[in-house]
């Protein structure tokens, strides 16, 4: 890697695995560069002095608020299951994820 | 029914079915062959429910004619952004991810709306998952804008900004993240109001980054922004963060008047950084709010010139972590494979476009082990330095004036390759947002093309009031707003 060089094709194809997302082999140099250049722009913050500074995770405060834990009705079953592209004995269906 | 209900506001409409000059169903139906006629030239429009708003146009002249007291939007037509759930009726987010999706609940927002006797008429494009500032990654094409169809409306909520400047509705809802209501105002020549964090509930608002989504109201005039506003704004126990404080009276605060308002003027954003065009429109701007009483007052935000960076690594960290529900089990789309994996990887590869993707590796990356540290925290610090040069701002001012965007609406295509050139353009709006402040977007004037120009105020926590007080009298001084495309 280049000292201009901030991403790897590498470092990509790991982010992709790690995002589930399939990135074919042909595409994985244009993502490349262009997180490259994002990242070098954001580069900019390496020269902001923070020490001593807290992060802001949240720009409002907010307390959790409390609320009463009351039973109430929830979506119907077979509404919610009519949006799912797979569905079995009332659940959502997928691939097998365990050995039997 | 003519054209003359097109450029009436939605107040002007309200009172018209109140007092049974027209039914709500001639009205809708008035607007609803009009979006039929023009809809499809401005690609604005995902969706429209022609039965869904007839069906409820007719319950509010129901409720009209057995004597019932009408809500504050009776009749009026409004469209709503394709990110905010809508019950049995398509809510695609602009993504193939969801193409076909219908959800089986209304979004807080719409329900208020349908409360205020409201009609929803139809859901509007949006950038994909509300991730651009053009509109162009929406998955269905781009929507235009009215003044220059050879021009973006601006993003994410660009469907929902032209759809209101194209007189289809008048009054529409978008989304704000990083300037997703205010940018496309600016570029359509409309008034967007990006609400205070927790002042409109988020339930039913398809997650980007939660800790920065808002949802917000976009019209041709503020006194029409700021009753769409008191309608949506308040507390609702199903979004934790959605705050439990009283909504001030926002029609009210139209009528006030700004004198002896504080308007603090950031020098640096009127500089090098923006069109010679947007800057003189802003400053005269600034000279037309001191006519109406207001003091000017130079303020300085030493540190918002990094808000891209620190954006664009937290809104896109919180997106990596919000999107990975659309995994092709419960809803949308769904590849098939052999294994949960695979059907998931192939499944986001087929249904995000390219700017979901980058964004979401380049979140993955910033949260991933050995770069938090310096990607993720340090933004997450430097967003301090810039909430604190805000807080001393506001010390000297009431309100924080620059441009909406550093230039008007560019031309579709011409940024579309180069993700860095899109994410400048939202340095005005970025910093309002980190910070966790109100702000309006408001028409300043035109480019000598013919595109409008925007002028953004931002306001403390809560402080909506102030936006709409000073922007309704700087529209009763200035015409601006009052233009419409050929």
């Amino acid at each position: 890697m280049s000292a201009r060089t901030r991403i790897s094709v590498e470092e990509v194809r790991h982010v992709a695995r790690l995002a589930r997302i399939e990135i074919a082999e042909g595409e994985l140099e244009g993502y490349r560069a262009q997180l490259d250049a994002i990242l070098g722009y954001m580069a900019e913050l390496d020269r902001i002095d923070v020490a001593g500074v807290e992060p802001t995770y949240h720009a409002v405060a907010i307390r959790a608020p409390l609320r009463d834990d009351r039973v109430r009705p929830s979506l119907p079953r077979d509404e919610v299951l009519a949006a799912a592209p797979q569905v079995e004995d009332g659940g959502f269906a997928v691939p097998r994820v365990l050995d039997t | 029914m003519s054209d003359e209900t097109r450029w009436q506001d939605a107040r002007a409409l309200r009172d018209r079915v109140v007092g049974g000059e027209v039914s709500a169903e001639d009205l809708v139906g008035s607007f609803l062959d009009r979006i039929e006629r023009e809809g499809e030239r401005l690609g604005a429009l995902l969706h429209v429910d022609r039965d869904g708003a007839l069906a409820q146009a007719r319950r509010v002249d129901g409720r009209r004619a057995a004597g019932e007291v009408l809500g504050p939007l009776a009749g009026v037509p409004v469209a709503v952004k394709d990110n905010l759930c809508t019950r049995g009726v398509p809510t695609t987010c602009g993504s193939r991810i969801l193409e076909g999706y219908r959800p089986p609940y209304d979004a807080h927002v719409v329900e208020r709306l349908r409360e205020a006797d409201a009609v929803v008429v139809a859901k509007t494009n949006l950038d994909e998952l509300a991730m651009g500032s053009s509109n162009e990654s929406s998955a269905f094409g781009p929507a235009k804008n009215p003044w220059s169809l050879d021009r973006v409306p601006g993003g994410s909520s660009g469907g929902s900004a032209a759809a209101v400047a194209a007189g289809l509705t008048p009054v529409a809802l978008g989304s704000d993240t990083g300037g997703s209501v205010r940018q496309p105002a600016s570029f359509c020549g409309v008034t967007a109001i990006k609400p205070t964090y927790g002042r409109v509930s988020r339930w039913g608002l398809v997650a980007f980054a939660s800790s920065l989504d808002q949802v917000g109201p976009i019209a041709r005039s503020v006194r029409d922004a700021a009753s769409v506003l008191g309608v949506i704004a308040g507390r609702d126990e199903r979004d934790a963060t959605s705050a439990d404080r009283p909504v001030d009276d926002y029609a009210a605060a139209c009528e006030r008047g700004p004198a002896g308002m504080r308007v603090g003027v950031v020098r640096e954003a009127l500089g090098a950084g923006a069109d010679p065009e947007v800057i003189a429109a802003v400053g005269a701007s600034i000279e037309a709010l001191r006519a109406l009483g207001c003091e000017v007052v130079d303020v300085d935000l030493p540190h918002a010139k990094h808000a891209v960076s620190v954006y664009y690594l937290v809104a896109n960290a919180e997106a990596s972590s919000n999107l990975a529900r659309l995994d092709g089990v419960r809803y949308g789309l769904r590849v098939d494979a052999e294994d949960v994996e695979t059907m998931t990887a192939r499944t986001r590869a087929r249904g995000f476009g390219p700017e979901v993707k980058r964004r979401i590796m380049l979140g993955t990356y910033a949260l991933s082990a050995g770069y938090y540290d310096a990607f993720y925290l340090k933004a997450q610090k430097v967003r301090t330095l810039i909430r604190s040069d805000y807080d001393r701002a506001f010390e000297r001012c009431d309100l924080v004036l620059t441009p909406t965007s550093p230039t008007a609406a560019f031309a579709l295509g011409e940024r579309v390759d180069d993700p860095l050139s899109m994410y400048l353009a939202d340095v005005f709006t970025l910093p309002p947002s980190l910070a966790g402040l109100c702000a309006i977007s408001t028409p300043c004037g035109f480019t000598r093309a013919g595109l409008p120009i925007g002028l953004q105020l931002a306001a403390p926590p809560f402080e909506e009031a102030r936006l709409v007080r000073a922007a309704a009298a700087y529209q009763d001084a200035t015409a601006w707003h009052e233009r419409h495309p050929a």
